[in-house]
């Protein structure tokens, strides 16, 4: 019997010929992602730190995107002590305020690359199956021990395997796709399995494939990931990789899976999650015309330059409505700057959206466009969970950054394809 | 003792909302917000020993901890789920917190039923029925039951530098 890619990337990282689904095994991760809760994860280890040392200096990765930059003194406080932790320790892998959302970091600097293994103190980490990496969220106590000790023990899950067929149709995105797929299996349809994709995903670009990965976590998955092909190679060299930096892995033909999907892409709709719940799926038709307070397009999941490119298509000429206000959050500086050059930049703010610093934002509901009491939101983030963006009273609309420009021309949710 | 019933997919900003997650970490920080949105009376009224029936994927969502660190710190004997979420089930295992899955002991249980549970021998309690449930891993177990991950990796550093 083959191997999944998950059986294959643990034996590697455990050092052992053949792993189990369901074996317990020691891995020494590649990377170790952290962000702003870096403040609370060395807080925890502070005289471990004098006693033991930091295990190795070059395996955090460190981000500070989620409340950027500072909204109160205790998140400055939070954000200093992570600058001076990066400087007693050496840390060299740091990236201050306004690099970026840590997963777009991550994959732009060239951290995330094929068969590594990167865990994270962030649920989202499994983006990195965008690249064909392993990677996938720990809490803030495991993040410490790993700095510590760099080992931690991983469960070889389960695999399920997703065939894609054909083509996304026109204004149909990876975003429609993936909350599609959620819709379909629902938000524990993947629980703690590893998901691979397979079959025709030479018809999506990278960005589509992060997305996707991205969204991972809402059906439960451990990981999500995608094989390495052209596209992947092309955007890897792209960034300044080289070949030798990574091995390929990938799962064999006659691995064994506990499900097998298969969705025909030209089948799949305009999608829209609807309060409270990533599954709880809906097609553009059966939402079209609820009033929106705010429209937001940017974060981990949607906040890349191709995401601004075809908000900026959409709204160019146009403008927002007076019954809405629009909020646009590039997902790293490199993002913010070739919007620039291209130009979308400057067609969004001339629509009306108020431009964000690059950062986690109102995603999370801890600064920067936070939801009043029976407030609407259309949003290209990854969760539309209650109180999610600040206010427990207010609702959240997923969907792509399509349908949230369309929306907000005319302030109430709107099928793209009809502007 | 107290059993404090909930349903399916109730997810990390339910059990301790993200705006606080940059501001408040220690135990004694996290509790006033435990469950804020999900059952205003809990936070007041829990009382060390209490239990939690929960439906399917409790826990999903984001990867902050102060769920398990707040639930383990207000006193939960355990959480008994028909499933949890991957990332939720690991932290709790981190911080020493039990979980059970044990869907059948969910679906038997209504209100006001007694819930003892067993550990020695794995059997949940609840009116004149009995649910057996599977024990964790060794090597997993080995972590709760030092109190934590944290504790457990202090013992495996004190024992490495003797």
């Amino acid at each position: 019997m083959g191997k999944t890619f998950a059986q294959k990337i643990l034996a590697k990282k455990s050092n052992l010929k053949n792993v189990e689904v369901g074996q317990i095994v020691t891995v020494h991760p590649d990377h170790l992602l952290m962000h702003d809760n870096t403040a609370a994860i060395i807080s925890k280890i502070s005289k471990d730190l004098k006693q033991y040392g930091i295990y190795d200096p070059n395996l955090p990765i460190i981000v500070l995107d989620h409340v950027v930059p500072a909204s109160d003194e205790k998140t400055a406080l939070n954000h200093k002590q992570i600058r001076e932790f990066v400087k007693n320790y050496h840390i060299k892998n740091f990236f201050d305020i306004g690099n970026g959302i840590c997963h777009q970091v991550v994959i732009e600097k060239g951290y995330a690359l094929p068969s590594k293994l990167i865990l994270g103190s962030d649920s989202h980490t499994c983006s990195y199956g965008a690249l064909g990496a392993f990677s996938t969220g720990i809490d803030r106590t495991e993040a410490s021990a790993l700095l510590l000790t760099g080992e931690t023990w991983l469960k070889v899950p389960h695999s399920i395997k997703i065939i894609f067929k054909g083509k996304l149709n026109h204004y149909v995105s990876a975003k429609d796709l993936i909350l599609y797929i959620i819709g379909k299996i629902g938000a524990d349809g993947a629980n703690y399995a590893s998901v691979e994709f397979h079959g025709d995903v030479h018809n999506l670009t990278i960005d589509d494939r992060i997305t996707i990965a991205n969204m991972g976590v809402e059906m439960g998955a451990k990981n999500a990931v995608f094989p390495v092909d052209d596209i992947t190679l092309q955007y890897l060299s792209s960034i300044g990789g080289t070949g030798s930096d990574y091995e390929i892995s990938w799962a064999d033909d006659d691995a064994e899976y506990a499900e097998i999907i298969e969705i025909d892409l030209s089948q799949v709709p305009i999608s829209v999650a609807v309060p409270h719940s990533v599954d709880a799926w809906k097609t553009i038709d059966e939402v079209e015309g609820i009033e929106i307070d705010q429209c937001f397009l940017g974060t981990c999941t949607n906040g890349r330059l191709s995401d601004l490119k075809i908000a900026a298509e959409i709204l160019w000429g146009r403008k927002v409505s007076p019954n809405t206000r629009l909020l646009v959050l590039p997902a790293s500086r490199k993002v913010f700057e070739d919007a620039i050059r291209l130009g979308y930049i400057d067609t969004l703010s001339k629509a009306g959206a108020l431009i964000l610093p690059t950062g986690c934002g109102p995603c999370l509901g801890a600064h920067q466009g936070v939801l009043a009491p029976g407030e609407k939101c259309i949003s290209t983030a990854n969760r539309n969970f209650k109180g999610r963006m600040g206010c427990n009273e207010s609702e959240i609309y997923l969907a792509s950054p399509a349908v949230v420009a369309a929306s907000a021309i005319y302030g109430k949710i709107t099928n793209p394809e009809k502007v | 003792m107290k059993v404090w019933k909930y349903g399916d997919n109730i997810n990390t900003d339910m059990l301790f909302p993200g705006k606080y997650t940059y501001t408040c970490s220690k135990p004694e920080e996290i509790k006033p917000h435990l469950l804020e949105d999900l059952d205003a009376e809990f936070s007041n009224n829990v009382q060390p020993g209490d239990i939690l029936i929960v439906g399917k994927n409790f826990g999903c969502g984001s990867s902050r901890e102060q769920p398990t660190v707040g639930l383990k710190f207000v006193g939960i004997e355990a959480i008994i789920g028909e499933s949890f979420s991957r990332i939720f089930y690991r932290s709790a295992i981190n911080q020493g917190l039990i979980l059970i899955e044990c869907p059948d002991a969910v679906k038997e249980y209504t209100k006001d039923m007694p819930v003892k549970i067993d550990y020695q021998k794995s059997i949940i309690f609840i009116g004149d029925k009995t649910f057996n449930f599977p024990k964790l891993p060794p090597e997993i177990l080995a972590i709760r039951d030092a109190g934590g991950l944290l504790e457990y990796t202090r013992k495996k550093l004190q024992e490495r530098g003797k």
